[in-house]
């Protein structure tokens, strides 16, 4: 028997909340199934999930670690995505802002001063926004897809920061090893809770979820990329302009990655080298859509995944549970998310041989 | 009443501390391993945690291990944790754990930490890695003697100059054995990306190589090289399950030695900071049994090499050599020292392409 999807009326917007949570709880569910098949106990391996990375105060702090680039990106990612507008290439104008900021802290690396922190941060967003300008520049002007040339970048990005830190970049005092000298202090991040990792970033990423919330719901431009991504006619008529929203958003979440970058070079790494993200411009896809594209919402989901990285740690140590569970987790988190709002915009209706013809 | 309390309590803290003092039992030992890649790479991971198998077998302590951790922020994180879960001691085996190894060891006096591949040592933190380019030598003299092209295709991984040391190794050999042979060089700037790998041995096979070496950690140059009906190397591991015509032999890593004797010295107390580097000789890098096609007079001649190396009778930058330009870097009758070794960044003759930089 066929099945058939028809859209309901109105959909629930309690249910549209909810679905998040749902969504979570048949992850855990699902998650106890799988943990029982590969012989682990499920009440153990969901606390060294879910709790254990979070019995100590440095936990905590890494979990604001971990979450600081997801959050920065995630923020800015869902108002375009609210517009239509899909900047996959995230991970690229990360690299692009650790590249630029960091390079700032190379070329001052023997210069000490409270001006230079700042100036990173300027140039590693300003990096950003330039890889981003790419996309926008093409699709205004050639009607390019944003999709393609945003992701085809990222490509671009990694090779570009690994041919500075194998070349002209790379440490003089490093054996011809593929890393940049080590930031000075004046180059680093402060600290901001002691005997952790937690670092100014988060505060920035805090700033970041306030911010865009007064954008989205008391600006001009918000309101303008709120009805271009909902009715687009509509948007037309009343003579806002689609591809101002394009660069708007582009430049928005191209500098938010760039910042996103430049915390994590500034920050815990310290220093420039061939790989400073795992991927974290591809993962905050997932965090803003199971943030609901809401600020609110994208802080929690950030932290959310963000322990479901911390936690794949500890169930590895202490479980002996493969890495690859982590990934389950996360995929199965978006699945279920995706699978109960298609329910929650749709029902199902059997389609029978002699079905009624689409509207 | 009280005196004997007293005495029993004075005798139990005696006790205990004499307990602490003395040698440590394996129950009390954990060891711990950070890998950068899956346990199931096949290539160099997956010889690290067998090195972490036979500790477990040998010495009976508890061990327990993080993959595929990335060498960013992550990497610190993961090694604190295993450092502050009472691990003893613990091994990184990527060269880009080596700040985040460092700052954790300083943070934690107490516990012991291995760096592979890496050159930061401290009172508590001892760097080791393998003279793999040993190993080059021989399947360098195998692929002179097998070659009908005489075009080699190598996949490097990242331009350091651990993969160029065993470029050059392996083209000295070769050019020893054949001439007019030539090595031309792909790098993927990974250490492991099947399809990554696999397309740049069809690359090279494409541009006329007969042979294909690896510097990179996946079997699929190897499956390519079957399919495709060449030859080539196993690399960390030995590979012949996926290639069981086309390996010839591969350049096997063996950490198990090396892991049993430095946890063994955690527990018997006597652990110092040290470099390590080791090849044939004390058995960190061995080769796998050779493939069919190799003749009986290839094996021998290879055997030989084995042999001379171990012994040191021969050394695989023995001079004279010539840079690409053709410009005399040691003469006859000297060789390279381990302190340009380690810093090699330049391709010895009959390497085609220049050096990414």
């Amino acid at each position: 028997m066929l099945i058939k999807l028809v859209r309901r009326p109105e959909a629930s917007r309690t249910m549209a909340l909810l679905s998040p949570l749902i969504a979570l709880a048949l992850t855990l569910l699902a998650g106890i199934v799988l943990f029982m098949f590969m012989g682990a106990n499920p009440g153990e391996a969901l606390y060294a999930f879910f709790i254990e990375p979070l019995t100590s105060l440095y936990g905590w702090g890494e979990l604001g670690v971990k979450a600081t680039p997801l959050v920065l990106i995630a923020m800015a990612l869902s108002i375009g995505f609210r517009a239509g507008v899909w900047n996959i290439g995230a991970e690229g104008q990360l690299t692009l802002g650790a590249i630029c900021g960091g390079g700032v802290a190379l070329w001052f690396h023997d210069t000490e001063g409270f001006w230079l922190l700042p100036l990173m941060v300027i140039c590693g967003i300003l990096g950003g926004m330039a890889w981003a300008a790419i996309p926008a520049f093409l699709r205004t002007r050639f009607n390019a897809n944003e999709i393609l040339v945003s992701l085809m970048l990222t490509y671009v990005a990694t090779l570009f920061l690994s041919y500075l830190v194998h070349g002209p970049w790379r440490d003089p005092d490093g054996f011809n090893f593929p890393e940049s000298r080590v930031f000075n202090d004046s180059a680093t991040l402060p600290m901001i809770l002691g005997g952790t990792r937690l670092h100014f970033g988060w505060l920035l990423a805090l700033a970041a979820v306030a911010g865009v919330w007064v954008l989205m719901a008391r600006t001009i431009i918000g309101f303008q990329v709120k009805v271009i991504g909902e009715a687009p006619a509509a948007g037309r008529y009343a003579g806002f302009s689609i591809n101002r929203v394009i660069w708007f958003t582009l430049m928005l979440s191209g500098g938010a990655a760039g910042l996103a970058g430049l915390v994590e070079v500034a920050g815990p790494i310290g220093q420039l080298q061939p790989s400073i993200s795992p991927g974290y411009g591809f993962t905050a896809i997932i965090v803003a859509f199971v943030g609901r594209l809401h600020p609110v919402g994208v802080l929690l989901a950030g932290h959310l995944v963000a322990l479901s990285y911390l936690g794949g740690e500890s169930a590895q140590i202490t479980l002996n549970l493969p890495l690859a569970v982590t990934g389950v987790f996360q995929g199965m988190l978006l699945f279920f998310l995706l699978a109960c709002d298609v329910l929650i915009h749709y029902r199902i209706r059997p389609a029978h041989a002699v079905a009624v013809r689409e509207a | 009443m009280q005196k004997r309390t007293l005495i029993r309590a004075l005798a139990g803290a005696a006790l205990s501390a004499s307990l602490a003092m003395g040698a440590a039992q394996a129950e009390d030992v954990k060891a711990g391993f950070v890998y950068v890649g899956p346990v199931g790479d096949h290539g160099w991971t997956y010889r690290h945690d067998k090195g972490r198998l036979q500790v477990e077998e040998e010495l009976g302590v508890e061990t327990s291990f993080v993959e595929s951790v990335a060498e960013g922020a992550d990497a610190e994180r993961v090694i604190r944790k295993l450092a502050s879960s009472g691990h003893n001691i613990i091994f990184t085996t990527s060269f880009g754990y080596m700040n985040p190894t460092l700052k954790v060891a300083k943070q934690f006096p107490d516990v012991k930490f291995e760096h592979a591949t890496g050159y930061k040592r401290h009172d508590n933190l001892s760097t080791y890695s393998g003279r793999f380019y040993e190993g080059r030598t021989v399947i360098g003299a195998i692929a002179g003697h097998m070659t009908k092209t005489g075009v080699i295709g190598y996949i490097a991984s990242f331009p350091i100059p651990e993969v160029i040391r065993g470029i050059n190794a392996f083209t000295l050999a070769l050019r020893n054995v054949n001439p007019d042979a030539v090595v031309k060089v792909v790098w993927v700037n990974t250490w492991y990306d099947p399809g990554k790998e696999g397309d740049a041995a069809k690359a090279l096979i494409d541009q006329g190589a007969d042979i294909i070496a690896q510097h990179t950690d996946s079997p699929a140059p190897l499956q390519v090289a079957e399919q495709r009906g060449v030859y080539a190397f196993g690399q960390a591991s030995d590979m012949k399950a996926f290639a069981p015509n086309a390996q010839l032999t591969a350049i096997v890593d063996d950490w198990g030695p090396y892991y049993v004797s430095r946890v063994k010295a955690v527990m018997d107390g006597n652990w110092e900071s040290m470099d390590t580097w080791d090849g044939f000789g004390p058995g960190m890098v061995v080769m796998a049994p050779y493939g069919d096609a190799v003749p009986e007079n290839v094996r021998a001649i290879a055997d030989e090499i084995i042999a001379g190396v171990t012994d040191g009778s021969i050394h695989p930058f023995q001079g004279p050599i010539k840079n690409q330009a053709g410009e005399q870097v040691i003469g006859e009758g000297e060789a390279l020292d381990d302190g340009v070794l380690l810093g090699m960044n330049y391709y010895v003759e009959g390497v085609q392409g220049e050096i990414p930089q």
